[in-house]
């Protein structure tokens, strides 16, 4: 386990709710920010704030540079081979909409079909069915089973000369379940298809190396690694980047603008339009900082331990039913009681200081597949303790109490 | 007391244990689904208006708590009511549960749902069977929370 100290780091974990002690467990919808994080953005607007690269004076090239650093950062974080294949975007679903606009739509065509799986995030349906809607195209959907498992060996036999694209996730955010995107990666590129990685619950848990996992384009959420919200990066192979067209227009991505003729700049900056958020890409590598300070593999142990303490605890009450029961998981506790709705279980628990998440998780196809309209999730982070799952536990049993 | 009773009212726990007027009615002449995208849940509403008053009313669907206990409550109380009737008492549930400045007294058995105000996350659950009610009375088939 890592050390109890670790939540000290933490100012918005240092306060009661509702007269408890906070327990913070709705980590798979964001994180508390570090000290160092909420320093790194004060820091910046106070001394070296300016626009980024086409200042000449001291501030700006300061800013810029920072800004650049952060960008190398990331780019050693996920192991990517290039700094430029690192783009800066809003978010996982900025990155998800950039690839099918800038990168699916443009190849897709009439009768040609995406693929996409069971367990993914709104963010990561919608913008394919936004596209498939403009082309006349046919998303497909990779079947899984009750434990919440993919059924990958099901993908080669969906795939056909019309399957332009795949887009899956690497941790599922409402059942906890770490795909296999290694063998997934292999029969998309076995059958030359182009494949994105959705790792929004991914990065902050477990390694990721992109050289080794070969995906084609990868993208995360800062706010959800403990970095500030509104920044988030795509990773998109350089060959890729290069071909494809601009996502929006505007300052920064251009070379030369002229009114008959406009050139484009290079990667990454094509795809980054206006100015960015210079602080959240500072503060994003900050966090990244202090995650590789205390050890990626540090963090999955730790989290493992508690998920499996969590687990073991919660199956000993009666009328509590866990969703997603996959052999490989991360973080995340979804669960349903019997005859309780989620939302009442929710409010009870923020009764008692603790926050889960309670509802569909933005997952409904999800959720229609186990026929249910929501779940109470727990998910942890660096931070919890096992102390924090026991008085989970203490906090489901009196709900039970109330409501029967 | 504990601390969460002020919102789970005895009364609300037993209609949601024991909901009332829950399944179909036949030969109803309204009747419409209301949806609070927010959580997912659904709740139908079927009603039997005859010379403008409400003759029988019925709820489908599962909800939470509060979304529950308000719904069976809803299909009691408007039993016997003019449109006009339920409309002024819509007003003054919606005051209720969202304002300060409400007065419980005049929403009769509605006033369990006093506490919901301090909830402004749970406001819909306890507002999702007026909506459906609402369009129903309208002649729309479905609403939203939204």
């Amino acid at each position: 386990m890592l050390d109890e100290s670790l939540k000290s780091d933490f100012p918005t974990l240092k306060q009661k709710i509702n007269g408890n002690e906070l327990v913070y467990l709705d980590n798979a919808a964001t994180t508390q920010k570090p000290e160092k994080v909420i320093k790194a953005l004060e820091s910046y607007y106070r001394s070296i704030n300016s626009n980024i690269h086409r200042g000449v004076h001291t501030l700006s090239i300061r800013a810029t540079k920072a800004y650049e650093e952060a960008r190398s950062k990331v780019a050693a974080f996920i192991n990517a081979e290039h700094r430029e294949e690192i783009i800066f975007v809003r978010g996982a679903t900025e990155a998800i909409n950039l690839v099918a606009s800038s990168y699916v739509r443009p190849i897709l065509k009439e009768d040609d079909q995406i693929i996409i799986s069971q367990m993914e995030h709104h963010a990561n349906i919608v913008p394919w069915q936004i596209i498939c809607e403009q082309k006349k195209a046919e998303l497909k959907i990779i079947p899984m089973n009750v434990k919440g498992e993919l059924l990958i060996e099901e993908i080669e036999g969906m795939i056909s000369e019309k399957t332009k694209f795949i887009s899956i996730n690497h941790v599922s955010n409402s059942l906890g379940t770490v795909n296999r995107i290694e063998d997934v990666i292999k029969i998309a590129h076995g059958n030359n298809i182009r494949i994105m990685i959705d790792g929004a619950q991914a990065v902050q848990h477990l390694s990721v190396d992109l050289m080794k996992l070969n995906a084609d384009f990868y993208c995360f959420s800062g706010h959800k690694v403990y970095a500030p919200t509104g920044i988030g990066v795509l990773y998109g192979k350089k060959e890729l980047l290069e071909k494809m067209p601009p996502y929006q227009g505007g300052g920064d991505m251009i070379k030369s603008v002229t009114f008959e003729k406009t050139i484009y700049n290079d990667i990454p900056n094509r795809f980054e339009a206006g100015t960015p958020n210079i602080a959240g890409a500072i503060g994003l590598g900050v966090a990244i900082d202090y995650l590789v300070s205390i050890g990626i593999e540090n963090i999955a142990k730790h989290e493992k331990e508690l998920l499996d303490y969590a687990t073991q605890e919660i199956r000993k009450i009666e009328g509590v039913r866990i969703i997603g029961n996959a052999v490989e998981k991360a973080s995340v506790l979804s669960f349903v009681i019997e005859e309780i709705h989620p939302h009442d279980i929710g409010t009870i628990l923020d009764k008692q200081g603790v926050a889960i998440r309670t509802g569909h998780h933005c997952t409904q196809p999800t959720m229609d597949f186990y026929g249910i309209p929501a779940t109470a999730r727990a998910s942890f982070a660096i931070y919890n303790s096992r102390k924090d799952v026991d008085t989970l536990i203490k906090s489901v049993k009196k709900t039970i109490e109330v409501f029967t | 007391m504990s601390e969460w009773d002020e919102l789970y009212m005895e009364v609300i726990l037993d209609h949601n244990k024991n909901p009332r007027n829950k399944g179909k009615i036949e030969g109803y002449t309204h009747s419409a689904d209301g949806h609070n995208p927010l959580c997912g849940d659904r709740i139908s509403m079927q009603i039997i208006v005859e010379d403008d008053i409400v003759t029988d009313a019925s709820f489908i669907g599962s909800g939470c708590a509060i979304s529950t206990a308000s719904a069976s409550i809803l299909t009691e109380t408007i039993k016997g009511m003019k449109r006009t009737e339920i409309e002024k008492l819509f007003k003054e549930f919606h005051n209720l549960v969202t304002s300060e400045d409400s007065d419980a007294r005049t929403v009769g058995k509605f006033s369990v749902f006093g506490g919901v105000r301090k909830y402004p996350a749970r406001v819909k659950c306890a507002t999702l069977s007026w909506h459906a009610l609402m369009a129903a009375l309208e002649g729309k088939k479905e609403t939203s929370t939204e």
